[in-house]
């Protein structure tokens, strides 16, 4: 199977990116592990495939980047998205997109660069389009793209109250952070090659 | 079911960036480490990590952790070609004080110092953020940390130019996009499954 990386960067064998990414075989090795044990799980018992993808898409649209959609759009598909979902998820992204990071610190010499934003909310289509589970993955995930050190102990509650498991909680995250990762060195290495030297 | 959101005991809550060494406490139930087997131990990669409530909560889901551990270990440890070590550690350290992770800052900001040997350095960028003047190389590293950080990601040519302006070659520029990458990975699973606990004042 090719690199997800090098295919969404645009690296081809026999390049010169190609050959710096072979100087880190084993970051590009378990990156691609990483890709692989998220979207093709040995057990969906905490968050399904559908879900996964379902929150993926959600990420890529929070970024605005285009190079990402047709691989994670093609994965929702095939993971058996019923019609309609693909674009309540356009729809909840087109609404929740922002700047970050932004958010709190604990009170004290911090509080100063403290930075007020939207704690996003979806509306109801959105709510009922999506489902319990992935409405408050989705919330969740707009705070960890956007406002990350805002993060507190009543939002992995609210997860738990739409159903999600603790072991589910830790595959969301790694999921949003994953894709943190994934995104910006795509958007990295492609604006690298865009400059040659 | 145990599923449940943990209180944590009392503690001392950070409240500056720090080089000093923090706590770490979970908000949801690690695996008890006699429940650990060879899958999850594989996933730990260090066993000593075994004793880690963060690595334990992760562990949850060990081939995702071993994955992102040696993706990790490669982009930081792995000493052919790029950037000083230092200078991936200042990119995680930046990156860390712009998304406002005090704990995975404190970490990398010790490296970094520990590496660099800039310790006024380091501390200039714990105190003042991002916008603190470091000299032109540390400048391009921060600034190019910050704008691929950042949402929507705003790095580009002229970032690219000011690393090759400071000295970088390619591979040491993939160095800088691997280290702030990977610490916006990081940054997000540190600040949302728990919280920092500085030690009690001396």
């Amino acid at each position: 199977m090719p690199d997800v990386i090098d295919t969404l960067a645009g690296i081809a064998p026999g390049s010169p990116l190609h050959a710096i990414r072979d100087q880190r075989p084993q970051a590009r090795l378990h990156a691609q592990a990483s890709y692989d044990s998220l979207f093709s799980p040995l057990s969906e018992a905490d968050a399904s495939r559908l879900e996964r993808f379902a929150i993926a898409c959600f990420v890529i649209g929070l970024h605005g980047r285009p190079e990402m959609e047709p691989l994670y759009s093609a994965g929702l598909t095939g993971a058996g998205a019923p019609a309609g979902l693909k674009d309540a998820i356009a729809k909840a992204a087109a609404a929740a997109r922002g700047e970050g990071p932004y958010g709190h610190y604990p009170k004290g010499p911090l509080s100063t660069e403290d930075q007020a934003g939207p704690v996003h909310r979806l509306d109801a289509a959105a709510r009922a389009a999506l489902g319990r589970r992935l409405a408050a993955a989705f919330e969740h995930t707009h705070m960890l793209v956007f406002h990350p050190r805002d993060s507190a102990p009543a939002h992995l509650q609210s997860l738990i109250d739409a159903g999600w498991s603790t072991t589910g909680i830790v595959v969301i995250s790694q999921l949003v952070a994953f894709l943190s990762y994934q995104i910006r060195v795509v958007a990295g290495l492609r604006a690298l090659s865009a400059r040659p030297a | 079911m145990t599923d449940k959101v943990l209180s944590t005991p009392p503690h001392v809550e950070p409240v500056v960036f720090t080089r000093d060494m923090l706590d770490w406490l979970p908000w949801l139930e690690p695996m008890a480490e006699q429940d650990l087997t060879a899958r999850h131990m594989e996933g730990l990669v260090d066993a000593a990590r075994a004793k880690s409530a963060y690595f334990r909560l992760l562990a949850r889901d060990p081939e995702v952790l071993g994955a992102r551990t040696r993706t990790d270990k490669d982009i930081f440890y792995n000493p052919d070609a790029g950037l000083p070590r230092a200078e991936r550690e200042l990119a995680a350290a930046a990156t860390s004080r712009f998304n406002g992770c005090i704990y995975c800052a404190s970490v990398h900001a010790r490296f970094a110092a520990t590496y660099s040997k800039r310790v006024e350095d380091v501390d200039r960028l714990l105190a003042e953020g991002v916008g603190a003047d470091l000299q032109h190389r540390w400048n391009a590293i921060v600034a190019a940390s910050v704008t691929l950080t950042a949402t929507p990601i705003s790095f580009g040519a002229e970032h690219i130019d000011a690393l090759r302006k400071a000295g970088l070659d390619d591979a040491s520029i993939v160095d800088v996009i691997n280290a702030a990458s990977f610490f916006n990975w990081a940054n997000r699973l540190m600040l949302s499954l728990g919280e920092p606990s500085a030690p009690p004042a001396k």
